[in-house]
């Protein structure tokens, strides 16, 4: 029930009642999304789904951080390195 | 698929694997708190692939297995009821209660529908006025705000006829509960990452504090897990016992703001008993007075319906890192997915449903 999933807002409209509602894109599926948590989102965000929820937009930013982890660990040499057995 | 696909490559995981067996030194257990979480773990054989001085312990993260069985009883009773649609996530369809379950209680001629959000058991209630819809709201801390949503919008919208059966429960007390135990087992902990996307982690640095105990927020891909699993034991081998934050692209700090405030406005604490665990102090929510006319146990009538589990379940020795799946007398024999005594056996994020499904009953299990 926690598995949230990334996918990209294509369209955001309001619902009867004035609830931010849109459609989603997760890799060719488009579906509802309630984007009234994630009010600063706009059409080609990304966000993470959960139970028909945006619940967070995925920063582009940060989302290379773990790469860049990894390289400086390799200047570092804590990557170069006895490979497990 | 963006933002998945590349933090499953094996070469990058490769990398932090090296590094983890690098910076090893000493025997540490660290426990991934959420179910989703334990999932990939076992699916990308994961454990497997770290030092033998690690040892992961599954936490408590999966809603269907700490959901108490009373509740369970209790949402079986009022599925029963000729009026009511009874609506559910899939999962919660399959948890056996004392006697039975919710996809028995639908071949009996029960009217339960699975669905996929709880705005859509809103809209059966707008529908369906000659019904009484009612909605199985559990979980953590990500089915909270949506769980809220539907509460507040059922009463923007006037509706008298939607109510929800709630057992809302809380990481942070499970984890002050878990550290707590004289028993304790658990020196690192990785935070789940959605419930962070919504919470924050404001919340951990009393917990890493008090405990001495790294926690560091963290992704649902492998790549995530392995980074996490890095930054935690860099953490232990160091000394150290701070919060991090792994899973930088999807949470803050602070949270979800919108979504912390109205779960404030329609939610508040209460203590909660947790499956197989037993009560916890203010672990859970439950509706605030100005909303008990959306309360399913009050409108049904349900509030004196106890239950006692199956003894030989050991799920609160395995949701606590004590155990692992295997060491249950039942597991793989009586106990199965298609055919489950506990909980943690139906759930995909169950550990014992995970450890079933990726065959590690037998050889592959790692002492
Ligand atoms: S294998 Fe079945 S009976 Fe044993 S702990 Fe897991 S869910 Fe409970």
């Amino acid at each position: 029930m926690c598995l949230g999933v990334p996918g990209k807002i294509v369209e955001i409209n309001e619902n009867s009642i004035g609830m931010t509602m849109g459609k989603v894109n997760f890799a060719g599926i488009v579906k509802e999304v309630c984007l009234a948590y994630v009010p600063e989102a706009k059409v080609g965000d990304y966000v993470v789904v959960h139970v028909g929820f945006a619940i967070s937009i995925v920063d582009e930013a940060e989302a290379t951080r773990v790469f860049e982890y990894l390289k400086q660990m390799d200047e570092l040499a804590e990557l170069d390195i006895q490979q497990p057995e | 698929m963006k933002y998945v696909d590349e933090y499953r490559s094996e070469a990058d995981a490769k990398k932090f694997v090296a590094a983890i067996h690098n910076i090893t030194t000493r025997p540490w257990t660290l426990m991934e708190i959420c179910g989703g979480q334990t999932h990939t773990i076992i699916k990308f054989g994961i454990d497997e692939l770290l030092p033998k001085e690690i040892t992961l312990v599954h936490g408590p993260g999966c809603p269907v297995c700490v959901t108490p069985l009373e509740l369970i009883d209790k949402a079986l009773e009022i599925a029963r009821q000729p009026e009511v649609i009874f609506t559910s996530f899939g999962d919660m369809l399959r948890v056996p209660g004392s006697n039975t379950d919710l996809l028995s209680v639908k071949a009996a001629g029960g009217d339960v529908r699975m669905v996929y959000s709880p705005l859509d058991a809103v809209k059966l209630a707008q529908n369906n006025p000659d019904h009484e819809v009612v909605f199985f709201a559990v979980g953590f801390e990500t089915t909270t705000p949506p769980n809220a949503m539907a509460v507040w919008q059922a009463q923007q919208l006037g509706l008298t006829n939607f109510s929800i059966l709630t057992s809302h429960v809380l990481v942070p007390p499970a984890m002050e509960a878990i550290l707590g135990s004289p028993h304790n087992l658990v020196q690192g902990f990785l935070a789940a990452g959605h419930v962070c996307a919504v919470m924050g982690y404001w919340q951990y640095p009393p917990l890493a504090q008090k405990y001495n105990v790294p926690i560091v927020v963290t992704g649902f891909e492998p790549l995530d897990l392995l980074q996490g699993i890095y930054m935690t034991v860099k953490q232990l081998e160091e000394g150290r016992a701070e919060v991090e934050n792994q899973y930088v692209r999807a949470v803050t700090f602070d949270g979800n703001q919108p979504a912390q405030k109205l779960i404030g406005q329609v939610f508040e604490p209460t203590d909660r008993p947790w499956r197989g665990i037993g009560p916890i102090p203010a672990s859970g929510l439950k509706l605030r007075p100005e909303f008990t006319a959306f309360d399913a146990e009050l409108k049904f009538d349900v509030t004196g319906i106890t239950a006692g589990e199956n003894p030989v379940c050991i799920a609160g020795e395995i949701m606590q890192g004590l155990k692992k799946p295997h060491h249950c007398p039942a597991f793989g024999k009586e106990c199965t997915p298609e055919h489950p005594v506990g909980a943690p056996m139906v759930s995909s994020e169950g550990a014992c449903a995970a450890y079933y499904q990726y065959g590690r009953a037998e050889v592959r299990i790692k002492e």
